[in-house]
């Protein structure tokens, strides 16, 4: 049993991840310190979960899509929408968890007409969800008037920046919805269904697996956490930029999925996976900022970053590394 | 150089995969003029062996000899610069570029750098006509039929190479007509001396074209011989390694009592695919369906199983009036549907073979009724023994497997789900004997279980021995419903034959 538990954790994503933590120790070495101040811990760690948490939630919702072989490339767009909706009831007078369910309704909504797209018009996703990500941003603006719509409603402010057991409340989120979203995939037959649907989708229908309704709660799922995560990036500057809140957000929401091992082929996917994808963007992220190198530096390694794991992915990789390959050509 | 006995030559070829010998000191020698059928069973490395002959493997130990001297192959170029040219199952070529293109394709006829189209196609037109081939060089190759581009290809092989020709299971998806068509070029290659490696599944075809046989298992040579001497059941002893009661054209005893009507189908069709027809099906039956490709049989299996939804006729299962528009109702009805093209619709090939054998059970208890680990490991263990699955492990991924295990996977995923009506489009079609007998059993047992089916094979001798009734289909329609002394395979060759215009192309 430990031997088993063991041999999961020896997986390359987590390795990466202590990797970066590692370099990040080498050229900042207060990293690994963390105080307890206020109620709450401190530290650079504590910053990685803390700012990575809204990709790490972008990713669980989008892993379930990739898995299926689409892309969800709305979600950046989701997030601006659903901060500008929350922002703009409270300022309005509503109720904080009102605004809070009708955020997070509209990224359902949002989701279920992506779905709609691809399921039943049967739209490629990447064209599908283009749709969202251009328009979407624009009815953010609509909705805030073009203003940085701020607010001083606490139960949102607490959304983007409390604190729980002294962790912060983002990443107890993206903790929560992690583990709920594995237990509904993994407790039920819906995981095994994303992955034979994005497998073989021709083969999973005459199966008998309901392919359209399985892309409509991927899609759904996905809007939902783009709105989740769009209402902790409001609450954490207070206010809801349409202009800036989740920009470019979606690509990094992919690439965390796919350092997280989900192919962009569809098939085999791990949530978990996807979250230590994102946490290891966001070290490279935080490293990057202590160590007091510029933060254009950032996109290179995150380039660099990009094409190894490509590579890693490539077929030449599988021929260089023949070790899990050779029993398949001695059958052919 | 000449004075070797052999145009292309392997002697103790070994390739080893990781851990598993795939070759083990084979050696195989091929001479000018001959015929010579390559034999084994999925996995005994037929492949392996043509992969290394071809250059797109480097062998680990042993040597290839081309007209008696040594050559080292290190890629396909290279083996074609050596004479040797070879013709895939999957015609790979251009489909969208013209006939003439292909055939000339990186060796085009050029002035000052430009291609000389009109001369090309000239070129090509005498090339074709000595295959035996009218058709426009300035055309499309996708627009016709795979015959015909399996045809372009071996012109190409031939034109490029000229010395040696291995033809890679070329008849797996050709009708009878055009098999024989093959065999005619085939056998006038030969007699202009060409050496030709013949591998196929149809051991009829061995012995209507191939001089000698080579027969490998498990990785190491059987035995080479000459045919003449040779019988069929000779052939698959030596292919499995011991004695197969092979239970073929022992036909179904007429006094068979026919179970309660389970299916009736009446004035069912489908705009531009299917024909409307009529068809009642009783438990512990089975219904053989014959016709050529494209006679509308794989067609009519999808709307029997609401693969493609009918538009016109009733079903009636069990006595009962049912609407059969899409797979979940029919699965639901207790139908279950092994396609005939297993990679692209029955498999999932990166999912394990424990994954592939429940799936379709698990498709029917829903999202919310998981089978957990062991339950799943518990049912495709038992299939695993019952159907005799060859897979190292049952977590590995379906797509390791040979074909023959793939389709006893799938078999397998519809019995999981205790059907009362099985529709098997070709189940038999390109594996290895062994896998072909242990289907075979199984339809006969299923049959004898009380369950009902419907199998369309190309196979007319197989049909014949576990059918009660036979369906003919042609043009899309069905024409004749064979039963009693009909079945046979004379009476079959008529009927889809009938009013059949000769070979066009």
């Amino acid at each position: 049993m430990m031997r088993r538990i063991l041999t999961r954790l020896a997986n390359p994503q987590l390795l990466a991840l202590v990797g970066v933590l590692l370099v990040n120790w080498l050229l900042f070495p207060n990293f690994f310190r963390i105080t307890w101040q206020d109620g709450r811990l401190f530290g650079s760690l504590i910053d990685v979960l803390n700012r990575g948490a809204p990709v790490a939630i972008l990713a669980i919702g989008m892993v379930g899509v990739i898995a299926t072989k689409g892309v969800d490339l709305s979600v950046g767009a989701v997030m601006a929408m659903a901060g500008a909706v929350a922002a703009t009831m409270v300022v309005a007078g509503y109720p904080a968890p009102v605004a809070v369910a009708a955020a997070l309704a509209v990224g359902l909504v949002c989701g279920l007409w992506n779905g709609f797209l691809v399921a039943v018009l049967d739209i490629q996703p990447i064209v599908a969800t283009l749709v969202l990500m251009v328009a979407g941003r624009g009815i953010a603006q609509l909705i805030t008037e073009g203003f940085i719509v701020t607010f001083t409603d606490p139960l949102l402010i607490f959304i983007g920046t409390g604190s729980f057991l002294g962790l912060p409340m983002a990443a107890v989120i993206a903790l929560v919805l992690m583990i709920l979203v594995t237990l509904l995939v993994r407790r039920t037959a819906i995981g095994l269904f994303i992955e034979a649907v994005g497998v073989n989708r021709a083969a999973a229908s005459l199966a008998g697996i309901r392919s359209r309704m399985l892309l409509f709660l991927v899609y759904g799922l996905s809007g939902l956490c783009a709105a989740v995560a769009g209402l902790i990036v409001a609450g954490d500057i207070r206010g809801a930029d349409a202009n800036n809140a989740g920009l470019w957000l979606e690509l990094d929401a992919i690439l965390a999925v796919v350092i997280g091992g989900t192919s962009l082929l569809g098939g085999r996917f791990s949530v978990p996976l996807a979250v230590v994808g994102a946490l290891i963007i966001q070290a490279m992220n935080t490293g990057i900022l202590v160590s007091g190198f510029p933060p254009e530096f950032n996109l290179i390694v995150k380039a660099a970053l990009i094409f190894l794991v490509l590579i890693i992915q490539s077929p030449l990789a599988s021929r260089i590394v023949p070790v899990r390959t050779s029993a398949r050509e001695a059958r052919s | 150089m000449s004075s070797s006995e052999y145009a292309l030559e392997a002697r103790g070829i070994v390739k080893i995969f990781g851990n598993h010998v795939a070759l083990d000191a084979v050696d195989f020698g091929l001479r000018a003029g001959e015929v010579h059928a390559l034999l084994g069973e999925n996995g005994a490395g037929k492949s392996t062996l043509i992969k290394i002959l071809t250059g797109a493997y480097q062998p680990d130990g042993g040597t290839v000899l081309a007209a008696g001297a040594q050559v080292h192959l290190d890629n396909p170029q290279q083996a074609q610069a050596h004479g040797i040219g070879t013709v895939y199952q999957e015609v790979n070529l251009l489909p969208n570029r013209s006939v003439a293109e292909n055939l000339f394709l990186g060796h085009q006829p050029t002035r000052f750098g430009l291609v000389r189209r009109r001369k090309m196609e000239a070129d090509a037109r005498l090339i074709l006509k000595r295959y035996g081939l009218d058709i426009d060089p300035s055309s499309e190759l996708g627009a016709h039929s795979v015959a015909v581009q399996q045809i372009v290809a071996i012109a190409r092989a031939v034109e490029l190479s000229g010395k040696v020709l291995i033809l890679d299971e070329p008849t797996a998806s050709l009708d009878r007509n055009e098999v024989e068509r093959l065999f005619e070029i085939i056998r006038d290659l030969k007699a202009h001396g060409l050496a030709i490696v013949f591998i196929t599944h149809f051991l009829d075809q061995v012995f209507a074209i191939a001089d000698r046989v080579t027969i490998l298992r498990n990785g190491k040579l059987v035995e080479t011989r000459a045919l003449d001497d040779m019988t069929r059941t000779d052939v698959v002893r030596l292919m499995l390694g011991k004695d197969v009661a092979f239970s073929g054209a022992t036909g179904v005893e007429d006094a068979r009592p026919m179970g309660e009507v389970l299916l009736d189908f009446a004035n069912y069709g489908r705009k531009r695919s299917v024909h409307p027809f009529n068809l009642t099906i009783h438990k512990g039956e089975v219904i053989g369906v014959a016709g050529l490709l494209g006679s509308g049989r794989t067609e009519m299996a999808r709307i029997m199983f609401g693969a493609d939804a009918a538009d016109e006729g009733t079903v009636k299962v069990a006595g009962k009036p049912a609407s059969i528009a899409r797979p979940t109702d029919a699965i639901g009805h207790g139908f279950g549907f092994c396609p005939e093209d297993r990679k692209a619709e029955g498999i999932f090939g990166d999912l394990s073979v424990r994954e592939n054998i429940i799936i379709a059970l698990q498709g029917k208890l829903g999202w919310f009724s998981a089978l957990n680990r062991d339950e799943q490991m518990e049912i495709a263990g038992r299939f695993g023994e019952s159907m005799d699955i060859r897979a190292a492990s049952l977590d590995m991924p379906i797509k390791l497997l040979s074909g023959g295990n793939q389709q006893k996977v799938i078999l397998s995923r519809w019995l999981a789900t205790d059907p009362a009506f099985l529709i098997l489009d070709e189940p038999t079609r390109g594996i290895d004997v062994g896998a072909h007998a242990e289907i075979v059993r199984t339809i006969n047992r299923l049959r004898d279980e009380g369950l009902a089916l419907v199998v369309i094979s190309s196979e007319l001798d197989e049909v014949v021995a576990y059918s009660s009734r036979i369906v003919v289909m042609r043009d899309r329609e069905m024409v004749a419903e064979l039963s009693g002394e009909n079945i046979n395979p004379g009476v079959i060759v008529q009927a889809i034959a009938n009013h059949r215009e000769g070979p066009s192309t």
